[in-house]
């Protein structure tokens, strides 16, 4: 069973996340909305991380080698300026989208091996993440024609 | 005669469930004037605080000589807050401008209105070359113009350069209340009546003082207090305020922790069924996501998060629930804090699980705190769209377009219009270059001061401060453009019962100052601004064709005006909107048939996630089929984002006082005004003080991560690990030499609600620490209100033979 791998990996993005949310608001504190939505979110994902753990440890013991090439590098630090914000946000929101991917994937292994414990974290959670894109994406819909058209 | 700065309410006229609120005219004349010495009254409503108190303006050899309440209207049934009754004397103040100012080698120097709108003009047509050249322009305005002020300056800014950079100083007081009526009902717009106070059998006020912000609500509360079957009263507020001591019961909660509150009283209510179950099935939606939501806040959890006893939140869950005719207001202890929107929006949960809206005496008081705050967000002159239409309905934006004859693409609705802090944001990164303040005074009233006016200093931002005085921020201006003020321009307004009133011109303004109707129009005919045609985008001139325009924007919209005319408001009582052909005379409360603005087509807006701010697209709007149901919200308590640590132990919340309207430009003018809270303190409890070695009347500094500021101690019954600074106090009226800072945002944290983008004003954490003795001098804090010493000894607040006003039970 490869499920502990998608576990794992999602595991693994929601940290990087928690992470990149934390880099991306401290490099942007003069905008007190991404800082402080960020610091938010940070925790969330922490949050996420650590209801996963425990199944991510019960698969693992059924778990063959890990595949080549399961994790992906999605955030090599923050910028600075107008465009520099968004495309931090930018970043933050493909590593959301990876998590927002692997959530539905392992929801769907979780039905596979009848989980319902692991299916409710899964509804708990995805639906947080999605929430967390949207969020990202109406930050960068303000933030784009000041950045891109007006500022010089 | 009444000494009404010894007693802001007057004498009461008790009354019982469900009669009239009794007559009681009030007058005050310039020293030795008797009525029959007025030449002429002219109608008008009152200009220092959002209730919308009718009242005359006294006319005597062409000067303003006093103000009287209007019998007839329904607001305040004639009577008027002492802001009023004493304000306008500020409109003769020997340092009103009344000459443009423009910067010459540093200095404001006078000069006359061609050069001072030719620098406008030249800098806004330069900056207007390039592409994006829209995103350079900022405009900043206020609450206290009016309507036909905002709805020129919105078509100026959305219709003639495009932007939608364009905020009030609304942002700061009532953006929350807007967010939470759009969030719960579709769009903005007050649900209930002032006359429901006449019906209601409990009255809960949610951060709410409404004793100094609203005293003529007040005193219709108090009168229905004393009368028979009184209602009940809970009160919500980390300080004892004279609403909190007339309180049947009173939750002193931790500031910030509303959220926690509101679920852990939805709990209550939900669990031993209080609520109503046929109105919920029938008009609500998102019932068992709220459910589950609050279960997770039992009373002793409450209690705990927020320092209120549990049996406490018990009590007033039984307030709540028990009531039959429940009424609630709310204002800043719930906009200015943290959660704003969501806590707000449990308010509206509470009365639609109870079935408690759009009937007598159940109705919800989203408050304002401006006179005509609410005509800002009607009009689209702060972060919204004219006619309270949604930025994301392409039919909304063609409205408009075919309204104003613009291409659709003109006018800004790419993205939320920009909100207050963050065209400020967009000022210090250099992508403004033209802000444009009217009416409103930020290098005092924003968050965080020091940062504000290194902004306004920067060389490259031009600044043009359009206002009555030299105010503090009106110093650092490029070009500052002298206003005509209340009783020299005519114009509209309504207020938070969304009752309209005219304001007609009684003298001429000073100098040469202008109305800032006209302001607006000479920029846009100087801009020549044109629609698709080559006309004129602006064709009024006078402040009843702008009225006319805007009824035509309002037509079909949930403000509808069309029914109004200057005709109909003159002579009696202010009229309430919507006011349409089929409903001459007004409408007195929405949503009676619990349908609610939700519709797809007609919603303000398509919804965001409380928590984030997160924007809903139209299809997922659509996916719920509202279908005229209104919004119950759901959200968790979250802590504030800043809460106390070891270096900065306690909480600063900041306020008002019932003498002092914002940062004092006009009643810090007034003499009776100003004599009665001449200078700032602050609040501490006498634990608190005990503890720090601080007696009442010792100087004391208090700091925050941002800054800090000196006042006098005023030992109150504030809560516990909590302080109190008034926010009026600026230095306008300090020595040049001996600017000791004193104004409360040099504390006050940039941080906002995600959704209203209210800044958080009564949040930060602070140090107190005592600087010097006041030997036995009290501070100068008014005795009467939320500052009400808890020491003996403390003189009362009296305005003595100055302050003398009548006052005429049944108006004889």
């Amino acid at each position: 069973m490869h499920l502990a791998h998608y576990l794992g990996l999602l595991h693994r993005a929601q940290l990087n996340l928690a992470d990149a949310f934390r880099q991306v608001g401290a490099a942007h504190g003069e905008e007190p909305d991404v800082f402080h939505l960020c610091e938010q979110q940070a925790k969330r994902c922490d949050g996420y991380a650590e209801q996963l753990r425990p199944f991510a440890e019960r698969y693992a013991e059924e778990a063959p080698a890990e595949p080549d090439r399961l994790h992906s590098e999605l955030f090599r630090g923050t910028r600075t300026g107008g465009i520099g914000l968004l495309r931090d946000l930018q970043d933050l929101y493909l590593m959301a989208a990876e998590c927002d991917i692997c959530w539905t994937i392992v929801g769907q292994a979780a039905y596979g091996a009848r989980d319902r414990e692991l299916l409710a974290v899964v509804r708990r959670c995805e639906g947080e993440t999605a929430m967390q894109l949207k969020w990202l994406r109406t930050r960068m819909k303000q933030a784009a024609p000041q950045a891109l058209v007006v500022a010089e | 005669m009444v000494d009404r700065i010894a007693d802001p309410w007057g004498d009461r006229t008790p009354y019982g469930p469900g009669q009239e609120w009794p007559v009681r005219v009030d007058t005050f004349l310039d020293a030795g004037l008797r009525e029959s010495d007025v030449d002429r009254w002219v109608q008008s409503a009152s200009i220092l605080h959002s209730n919308g108190d009718a009242l005359d303006i006294a006319v005597k050899d062409g000067r303003i000589v006093g103000v009287r309440g209007r019998a007839v209207d329904r607001v305040n049934r004639g009577r008027v807050d002492p802001k009023d009754l004493y304000g306008w004397q500020a409109n003769h103040s020997p340092d009103r401008l009344t000459r443009p100012l423009v910067r010459e080698g540093g200095r404001l120097v006078e000069t006359d209105w061609d050069t001072a709108m030719g620098r406008i003009v030249a800098r806004s047509q330069e900056l207007l070359k390039g592409p994006g050249g829209w995103g350079h322009f900022g405009f900043y305005t206020t609450g206290q113009l009016f309507l036909e002020e905002y709805y020129t300056l919105g078509v100026i800014g959305k219709a003639g350069i495009g932007t939608p950079h364009m905020d009030g100083n609304t942002r700061l007081c009532t953006a929350t209340a807007a967010a939470a009526l759009k969030a719960t009902f579709g769009a903005d717009g007050q649900p209930g009546s002032y006359t429901d106070i006449d019906h209601c059998d409990a009255i809960a006020l949610w951060g709410h003082n409404v004793a100094e912000t609203q005293t003529v609500l007040w005193m219709r509360m108090l009168d229905r207090r004393r009368g028979p079957n009184p209602p009940a009263m809970l009160a919500a507020d980390p300080r004892a305020t004279a609403v909190a001591r007339e309180a049947d019961l009173h939750l002193a909660i931790r500031n910030g922790t509303n959220m926690a509150l509101m679920n852990g009283l939805l709990r209550e209510i939900i669990r031993n069924g209080w609520y109503d179950e046929e109105y919920v099935a029938a008009h609500t939606l998102g019932f068992d996501e709220l459910c589950r939501t609050v279960d997770a806040y039992p009373p002793e959890r409450v209690a705990e998060i927020c320092d209120v006893p549990a049996a406490d939140v018990r009590r007033a869950a039984e307030l709540l629930g028990g009531s039959q005719r429940l009424l609630s207001t709310v204002l800043q202890g719930f906009y200015q804090s943290n959660q704003a929107t969501a806590a707000s929006c449990q308010v509206n949960n509470l009365h639609l699980i109870r079935g408690m809206i759009g009937r007598l005496g159940a109705g919800i008081y989203q408050m304002n705190g401006q006179p005509t705050a609410q005509n800002t967000r009607e009009t689209g002159a702060d972060g919204d769209l004219p006619g309270l239409r949604n930025w994301e309905n392409p039919e909304h934006i063609a409205e408009l377009a075919r309204l104003w004859n613009v291409e659709p693409e003109t006018i800004p609705h790419w993205a939320p219009p920009t909100h207050a802090m963050q065209i400020f944001r967009y000022a210090e990164q250099g992508s403004i270059k033209l802000l444009w303040i009217s009416a409103t005074n930020p290098a005092v009233s924003l968050p965080d001061l020091s940062r504000i006016r290194n902004i306004l200093r920067r060389p490259e931002l031009f600044v043009v401060v359009q206002d009555l005085f030299l105010t503090e921020t009106a110093e650092l201006a490029d070009v500052v453009l002298p206003g005509a003020t209340w009783g020299e321009k005519t114009g509209t307004f309504t207020n938070v019962d969304r009752t309209v009133h005219l304001s007609e011109k009684a003298v001429d303004p000073p100098g040469e100052a202008r109305a800032d109707l006209d302001i607006f129009l000479d920029y846009a005919r100087r801009m020549d601004f044109r629609n698709r045609d080559g006309q004129p985008l602006i064709r009024w001139t006078t402040p009843e064709e702008a009225f006319e325009a805007w009824k035509e924007c309002s037509r079909g919209r949930p403000c509808d005006y069309t029914g109004l005319s200057y005709e109909k408001l003159r002579g009696g009582s202010g009229i309430q909107w919507p006011c349409t052909e089929e409903r001459p005379d007004g409408t007195e409360r929405l949503y009676t048939d619990g349908v609610f603005p939700t519709d797809p087509e007609v919603c303000e807006t398509y919804g965001q996630d409380l928590a984030t701010g997160a924007e809903f697209t139209a299809a997922e709007y659509r996916a719920k089929q509202p279908g005229g149901r209104a919004f119950l919200h759901a959200v968790d308590y979250q802590p504030s984002p800043e809460v106390p640590d070891a270096e900065h132990p306690l909480l600063l919340t900041t306020g008002r006082t019932v003498y002092q309207f914002h940062t004092r430009t006009k009643t810090g003018r007034a003499p009776q005004l100003d004599a009665a809270a001449p200078d700032v303190w602050v609040e501490l409890n006498a634990a608190d003080a005990d503890r720090l070695g601080i007696a009442e009347g010792d100087l004391v500094g208090i700091a925050s991560a941002r800054g800090g500021v000196q006042a006098r101690a005023r030992l109150s019954g504030i809560r516990p690990g909590v302080v109190f600074l008034p926010f009026h106090y600026g230095w306008f009226d300090q020595d040049p030499a001996d600017r000791t800072p004193r104004a409360a945002n040099e504390l006050t944290i940039t941080a906002w609600d995600p959704v209203s983008k209210q800044p958080l004003f009564k949040v930060a954490a602070v140090a107190v620490a005592r600087l010097g003795d006041g030997r036995g001098v009290p501070s100068p804090a008014p005795t009467v209100g939320g500052s009400a010493p808890v020491v003996a000894g403390v003189p009362a607040t009296v305005g003595g033979p100055a302050a003398e006003a009548t006052s005429r039970a049944g108006g004889e």
